[in-house]
């Protein structure tokens, strides 16, 4: 699998990142060299082994059903760009 | 099956639903923040649910037992275990830029859901599959001209995606389908099925295809219908759009609709709203959730008996017809006043009071059985009246009446306006006489040969009595006098 200038451009509007034109081939090549140092990971045979999640092997653990947390409106709203009243307010998104 | 008429023969609707349904829990998904619908905004949120750098989801267990629950009574299979992914998109009220749902291994498999159709006849409809996930923040776009508002309480509360097999045929069906759903999630409390409060909400998947072919359709999607009736609507003018589409040569476009409930129609979204590649991968926040069997076991003891299950019993022990078993068993709250009123009564008479004149009552109202102003103990009182002949069903009816304006009780209410039911042969006979001496011309009519007079003679009777004869004695009366 190989890297091209259109599929930064789609994984960078997927990311919303800008990346200028004239970076993105070099985005392209950096992004190839990733992908071919893992691609060593197919040297290694994994036929008897179960697709996986995650290599802890910890049971995942479970909260009560307990409110414990929320009032906290001034922390939630600190990093907001823009709010009216207690709500965040963005940009008109229209359906 | 009802098919659609085009211009150039019949057509096949074939409709899946994708239902999303609130988990019924205290706290969310991910977080200790409360649920509860109606708090001020944003405060039910935690920092986790407003993705705060460096906060981890530490998942609710209560959510991961009223999903399997729910799998048992849609006869699903249960995954011991099964994976959170994340589903990757950008939107003003999902702030982590990802939704923490469940992609390739889902908590419950295939399962079945049985409609009961208003003609009597059932039909099983398929269960693809029900996973777990997040909800999303509110946006709310009409409080300002030029911004939007969004509210974070709901972020983070856990859904139940329901997804069905495209097994339905037509807009019946389709509702048929979200009623039942709805119904057992209600049995089995773990979720209240509110669609106005949007704990319950839609995605219509509807294709048309010649009748008789077995290949599908082009699909399209209509997102978040909100109503059971809207749903049926959606189908109603999406199934007419796509057959003209069809009819007159053109293709339908895969895409994503939604449904203007003002103008009645559907009409796409703007493409640039469904470019979605939503790059699901394993979240590594969050380790595989492994399920007991014993513990899946333990679950299934605690079901509650089911819609269908309640309709069987009812139709077995009260004798009740499968149509009024069906209207009794919808609402469990209905189920559990029926049998309030039914128990060591007649379930038949029950039945026919409470699918009658006891629904009729509480619609005019626009009340629910919770706060009905007559109780199963005094409609079960009025039963009895009926059943050990004190007064007639006609008679009854008035009585009802005069306990939904009074709230008094129906053996008061007979004495207080002396509404008993005259059995007494001597008094009836009496009246008899009276009516046929008072309308001699009509006895001769009758006796040469106008039975219809008959009808006339007891309306008559049961005018001067205030309809307080017992009918059965009347006609019977009647009938010997007049034949003498």
């Amino acid at each position: 699998m190989s890297i091209d200038q259109t599929t930064v451009v789609k994984i960078a509007h997927l990311a919303r990142l800008k990346i200028p034109t004239e970076e993105q081939k070099q985005v392209a090549g950096e992004l190839n060299k990733i992908l071919e140092w893992i691609t060593q990971l197919d040297e290694v045979d994994v036929t008897a082994v179960e697709p996986m999640s995650s290599v802890n092997d910890v049971p995942l653990r479970w909260r009560d059903d307990i409110v414990t947390d929320g009032d906290k409106m001034a922390d939630i709203m600190t990093n907001a760009p823009a709010k009216t009243a207690d709500f965040f307010t963005v940009p008109k998104v229209v359906e | 099956m009802a098919y659609v008429q085009g211009q150039t023969g019949e057509w096949e609707m074939v409709i899946g639903l994708e239902v999303h349904a609130q988990v019924t829990s205290n706290a969310k998904l991910f977080s200790g923040a409360a649920t509860e619908f109606g708090a001020a905004p944003n405060a039910q949120v935690s920092l986790v649910d407003a993705a705060f750098p460096g906060m981890l989801p530490v998942i609710n267990g209560k959510c991961v037992e009223q999903a399997v629950r729910t799998g048992l009574g849609l006869q699903a299979e249960i995954n011991l275990v099964s994976v959170f992914d994340r589903k990757n998109y950008f939107y003003a009220d999902l702030p982590p830029g990802y939704q923490i749902s469940q992609y390739k291994n889902p908590i419950v498999g295939k399962g079945e859901i049985v409609l009961d159709l208003a003609d009597g006849t059932s039909r099983t409809i398929g269960i693809t599959r029900l996973h777990l996930e997040q909800d999303a923040g509110k946006s709310m776009h009409d409080q300002s001209p030029n911004e939007t508002y969004v509210d974070l309480n709901r972020a983070g509360v856990a859904l139940m995606e329901i997804v069905s097999e495209p097994d339905m045929r037509s807009g019946e069906e389709a509702g048929a389908y979200l009623k039942k759903l709805r119904a057992i999630m209600r049995y089995l409390g773990t979720c209240d099925g509110n669609m106005e409060e949007g704990s319950m909400r839609c995605d219509v998947n509807l294709s048309m295809r010649r009748k008789g072919d077995t290949k599908l359709g082009t699909r399209c999607e209509i997102k978040n219908v909100n109503s059971i009736r809207f749903v049926q609507q959606a189908i109603e003018f999406e199934s007419h759009r796509q057959v003209e589409l069809l009819e007159g040569g053109n293709v339908v476009k895969q895409e994503t609709r939604l449904w203007d409930t003002t103008k009645g129609e559907t009409r796409a979204m703007r493409s640039k709203e469904e470019a979605h590649d939503y790059r699901y991968f394993p979240d590594p926040d969050l380790l595989p959730l492994k399920l007991d069997q014993k513990w899946v076991n333990d679950i299934k003891m605690t079901l509650p008996e089911l819609p269908d299950q309640k309709k069987d019993r009812f139709i077995r022990d009260y004798g009740l017809k499968s149509y009024d078993a069906m209207v009794l068993v919808a609402e469990r709250a209905s189920a559990d006043f029926f049998e309030a009123v039914a128990k060591g009564r007649d379930g038949k008479l029950a039945a026919n009071w409470v699918t009658g004149e006891f629904f009729g009552a509480l619609n005019k109202l626009g009340k629910t059985v919770n706060d009905s102003p007559v109780s199963a103990q005094a409609l079960g009182e009025l039963v009895d009246l009926i059943s050990n002949q004190t007064i007639s069903n006609r008679i009854a009816k008035d009585v009802f009446e005069a306990m939904l304006e009074t709230g008094k009780g129906a053996a008061a209410l007979v004495e207080e306006k002396g509404l008993r039911q005259v059995t007494d042969l001597g008094s009836i006979e009496k009246s008899i006489d009276e009516i046929l001496t008072a309308h001699a011309d009509k006895v001769a009519e009758y006796k040469s040969g106008k039975d219809k007079l008959f009808g006339f003679f007891v309306g008559q009777v049961m005018k001067t009595t205030g309809g307080k004869a017992n009918p059965a004695v009347l006609n019977e009366l009647l009938k010997k006098k007049l034949n003498s």
